[in-house]
């Protein structure tokens, strides 16, 4: 392995290639007191590199030796894993159908529609129903709300969640015992209280936040969802340099990925749209270009389809594209009135 | 919070002179950088570089809030949990009280419709005493097309608060606390909004009116592109004012036919497309809002005002709280009245379109009879 590729200062880099330590193993043999004295820096710093070099040479020759590969995992274990880890429900039946069975732990959805679309909407749901209790077939977790555009409103929190708790007493209704426990845990307000909210005023403070989540869940472990409303917006404003806008948006995409896996949880990205000349005609598609679109696992599009809202899977590596309709009611997230039959039907 | 001074953050002295020694002042230069970059440009090892990110982010990022804890502040802190009634019942209802404070509130609509007018009674209810169910503040009314009359504000007043406005001297203090300002041109307008930034922080403004905001940008651009962007500035510093003083922000949008090959669909909508096509042709006239999709996303409730068979309609199209519903309304000499309060629920395209069908007709300027 070459000192090039050595997290370590530029000028100790120079100084190594400086003193013909160009390789790892042409200085991995040596005392940190002899290299100090090479490189004419103190021990303390010598130690810290030799620390590095033998850390990173570790890992190079693990991955060289052995067959099985420090780190990774089998696909076996991710199955099983993976179905080890019930999916967040969208409270709309059709949705959750072609979502797999609602929005996956782990991973990264990006949604996206027009204004006025229901994404907001969704948003909210989602953080309430990541909080349904394990006993009704939920997650029992808690919600970060990250809130750039200003548009997260408490009274419609409210009402979803009062909605939310109805529907449940009813399904209750069925096992009468643990319904009684569980009314005293779901009053309308622990539901609010379990909703972190973030209010972001600029793209510098979203990309703070981003990096301070880490040690935010690692001190609320039973954060379940993240989610960013919009992710869009700081970075639709006040940007000249589109270089760097694509370099940070992909930045901000990794740490958000890292944390989804790192903490089992879901991210939930809310984009929105812009309009594209593509072949002589304007098309909708979600803004934040090219490069941005493969930085999201899944993602969902959500679009007027004549008189209906419909989402569309316009991404995924495990699910096939499909549309479902869906609506927005006073309840929140619900199945479209016109399959109403199949609700009464339950 | 994103300008603030990493020397003053508490790091490492070490650490925080190499920041300063490399031109990184503040916590947007260092965040605009990856860690790699930062490890070149600063010259020290990965350990430290993201010990020091991590301390800066947790410095500049937003404090957390419990959602619960966010519904408590506003319902203990301000009149009427936030929100302007508009005193059109079925409205405030709709609306959970009316126009909410510290977000941005469009109304849509044909020239003539009555988006001044609207404009014009929430300049009049903001300003009114507190125990006549209005905020008591001043207003700052933006008045980009000229079309502010003080003459109709005083007439509505009279009308629909007569207990007021014939109290001796009442008028001149109403009025008095109206401030219309008159921009010309967009970097006239710029130029103000800086000055209110001040100004709202000092006197009790309760009230931000802009009419219209399309105005601003049509009579400078002639293409829609450069539109967008010009406006993208403002979008976040609108928005911003209207979050840290919270107070209601009102403002009005235009509307420009649009031609056939502007409607938009995404590429997955393409058989759908060539049957709207053909739908489109048989209206004659298309109407949408005067600024485009960016614009549309940083409002957060839209109003449309329409005309559709012969009665004017205020339809919400845009609103996290309220389902979609229309009210048909009529403008008389007190103000714009809605003619009932249950609204008309509506579903799919409708939610969005701007209907403009011979209202002029339907002008009522003596329409005592109607108020029910």
């Amino acid at each position: 392995m070459e000192v090039g590729r050595l997290p370590i200062s530029a000028s100790q880099r120079g100084k190594l290639i400086a003193a013909g330590y160009t390789t790892l193993s042409s200085f991995s043999s040596l005392s940190p007191s002899h290299l100090a004295r090479d490189l004419k820096i103190s021990d303390n710093e010598a130690a810290e590199i030799m620390r590095v070099a033998s850390h990173s040479h570790r890992l190079d020759g693990s991955a060289a030796g052995c067959g099985t590969v420090n780190g990774a995992q089998t696909a076996w274990d991710m199955l099983h894993e993976e179905e080890m880890f019930p999916r967040i429900t969208t409270s709309c039946m059709d949705l959750d159908n072609i979502l797999g069975g609602g929005i996956n732990c782990k991973e990264v959805t990006e949604i996206g529609g027009v204004p006025g679309i229901g994404k907001t909407q969704l948003g909210i749901q989602l953080a309430i129903n990541v909080q349904i209790p394990v006993d009704y077939g939920g997650l029992g977790g808690k919600a970060i709300y990250i809130d750039t555009e200003g548009s997260f409103m408490v009274e419609r929190a409210l009402q979803i969640a009062e909605a939310c708790i109805e529907d449940m007493s009813e399904c209750g209704g069925l096992l009468r015992k643990d319904f009684q426990a569980c009314q005293l845990k779901m009053h309308p307000n622990n539901i609010l209280e379990n909703i972190f909210y973030f209010r972001v005023c600029s793209y510098t403070e979203q990309i703070a936040l981003i990096n301070y989540l880490d040690k935010f869940i690692s001190e609320h472990k039973d954060v379940k969802i993240v989610i960013v409303d919009s992710v869009t917006f700081h970075f639709r404003q006040d940007f000249d340099d589109m270089a760097l806008r694509t370099r940070l948006l992909s930045g901000m995409a990794l740490k958000l990925m890292k944390l989804a896996k790192d903490f089992s949880l879901a991210v939930v990205l809310l984009n929105q749209v812009t309009n594209k000349y593509i072949d002589g005609s304007f098309q909708l598609t979600l803004a934040l270009g090219d490069s941005w679109s493969h930085s999201c696992t899944n993602r969902v599009i959500l679009y007027w389809n004549g008189n209906e809202r419909y989402a569309y899977i316009d991404k995924s590596p495990s699910l096939r594209s499909a549309s479902a309709p869906y609506s927005v009611t006073s309840k929140g997230i619900r199945n479209s009135a016109s399959n109403c039959k199949r609700i009464k039907m339950m | 919070m994103a300008n603030k001074q990493i020397s003053q953050m508490g790091l490492p002295k070490s650490i925080a002179n190499v920041f300063a020694a490399r031109n990184v002042f503040t916590a947007k230069d260092a965040l605009s950088l990856t860690e790699f970059e930062l490890m070149e440009l600063l010259d020290v090892g990965l350990a430290q570089v993201t010990s020091a990110v991590a301390h800066i982010s947790e410095i500049v990022c937003p404090p957390c809030q419990t959602a619960l804890s966010l519904m408590e502040l506003r319902v203990q802190n301000e009149h009427l949990a936030g929100h302007l009634p508009t005193h059109m019942k079925g409205l405030d209802e709709a609306l959970c009280g009316g126009i909410p404070f510290g977000v941005l509130t469009e109304l849509v609509g044909p020239a003539g419709i009555g988006k001044t007018q609207f404009c014009l009674k929430l300049s009049l209810l903001a300003s009114l005493p507190a125990s006549y169910g209005g905020l008591d503040g001043h207003v700052i009314y933006i008045d980009v097309e000229s079309k502010f009359s003080s003459r109709r504000l005083i007439e509505i007043g009279v009308k629909s608060f007569p207990e007021i406005f014939h109290r001796k001297g009442m008028a001149q203090e109403m009025a008095g606390r109206i401030h219309v300002l008159r921009p010309a041109s967009l970097s006239e307008f710029t130029e103000s909004l800086q000055q209110i930034k001040i100004s709202l922080l000092q006197n009790q403004v309760k009230l931000l009116v802009i009419d219209s905001m399309a105005a601003l940008v049509t009579g400078e651009f002639e293409h829609g592109a450069p539109r967008q962007n010009t406006l993208g500035w403002h979008v976040s510093f609108i928005k911003s004012l209207a979050e840290f003083s919270r107070i209601p922000v009102v403002v009005t949008n235009q509307v420009r036919s649009q031609s056939r090959d502007e409607i938009c669909h995404y590429y997955f909508q393409v058989q759908s497309w060539n049957e709207t096509i053909e739908d489109r042709t048989r209206h004659d006239s298309h109407l949408v809002a005067a600024l485009g999709i960016n614009w549309a996303h940083a409002v957060t409730i839209r109003l449309v005002l329409e005309a559709k068979s012969d009665q004017r309609f205020i339809k919400v199209a845009k609103s996290p709280i309220s389902p979609p519903l229309a009210f048909p309304f009529n403008i008389t000499s007190s103000g714009i009245l809605l003619l009932s309060d249950d609204g008309i629920e509506l579903t799919g395209p409708d939610i969005n379109a701007i209907h403009c069908q011979g209202h002029n007709d339907i002008i009522n300027f003596g329409g005592e009879s109607l108020q029910c």
